[in-house]
């Protein structure tokens, strides 16, 4: 118990200061490095709290994809970080109040939270005991593959539309001069070839 | 203090959450930290959703968690292409001035 509340103390210090790092870093790839590691010691909590495969999806999706997906960004075009900053310390007290007030609002539900009793016998899908020999992706896949089929369908879906809308967005169409087998059939002696009379000793 | 239950995960979803909503006050002009920050706030949620998830012992969180883990990366595809297009067209992103792209 004392190495699970270790590990819990470890990973959620690690994620929260990264968190903090990711809005606070003066370089944007710092920040995305940093998101990294927030989203790596997600996944461990996860892994903590008995999801598996959402903890390896997270590495494999955040890590793999989207964070990449930022330093391609942040590398690729080439900004004016110092411009960017400024505004920075304007909106710090605001913004400071804001975040206070929402922090305390949330630890207050949290505090006086109270799960009801019969709450656990209520689930649609109860989580297969452990001894079962039902891993936790079996299990998901079973619930995904007939419950959920249709929320999966549409999911991919929104992959589909996003795939599609981010290569019309980002597509650019240079002036290119491209082979028409018409215009080259349709040609004529008569409308491209001249015959000039050339006098001896001068050009044309 | 050493027993983790469904309190210590939810306080850390929520100093999360709370980070994400800063970093969007903090950065009004970085485009590309405050895409992060949503993404923060999104991974937030989803530790909010597998904590109940466990703590009740019902798999449909982790179902929803794994949604909202689909629709971020869609998110974050769509956002960074209309950020190449913006800094394409103005050379910058700064933010404050997207208002200017109106028809």
């Amino acid at each position: 118990m004392i190495i699970e509340g270790l590990a819990f103390y470890l990973f959620a210090t690690i994620a929260v200061v990264s968190g903090a790092m990711v809005i606070s870093a003066r370089n944007p790839v710092h920040s995305v490095l940093f998101l990294i590691l927030a989203f790596f010691n997600s996944a461990a909590l996860f892994v903590l709290m008995g999801a598996e495969f959402l903890a390896f999806i997270l590495v494999i999706v955040y890590v793999g994809a989207v964070a990449v997906l930022f330093l391609f960004v942040v590398m690729m075009l080439d900004f004016d970080f110092v411009e960017l900053r400024e505004g920075f310390l304007r909106y710090l007290p605001f913004g400071a109040l804001i975040g206070l007030i929402l922090l305390v609002e949330l630890l207050l539900v949290i505090g006086a939270w109270l799960v009801a009793p019969g709450a656990p016998t209520l689930a649609v899908a109860p989580v297969p005991p452990v001894d079962s020999g039902i891993t936790n992706t079996e299990a998901l896949g079973r619930l995904l593959y007939t419950d959920y089929a249709l929320a999966f369908q549409l999911a991919g879906l929104i992959l589909l539309v996003a795939m599609i809308g981010a290569i019309v967005l980002t597509l650019r169409r240079r002036p290119v001069r491209r082979q028409d087998i018409g215009d080259q059939v349709n040609r004529r002696p008569e409308e491209v070839l001249v015959v000039r009379k050339v006098d001896r000793g001068e050009g044309v | 203090m050493f027993d983790i239950g469904l309190g210590h995960y939810l306080t850390v979803a929520a100093v999360l959450f709370t980070l994400g909503i800063f970093g969007i006050f903090l950065n009004r002009k970085n485009v590309i930290i405050i895409l992060m920050s949503i993404e923060l706030m999104l991974l937030a949620v989803n530790i909010n959703l597998v904590a109940f998830s466990t703590t009740l012992g019902d798999l449909v969180g982790q179902i929803f968690a794994m949604f909202v883990l689909t629709v971020a990366a869609a998110e974050a595809a769509i956002g960074l292409a209309i950020l190449v297009v913006y800094f394409r067209n103005r050379g910058s992103i700064a933010v404050q001035e997207v208002s200017s792209m109106k028809g």
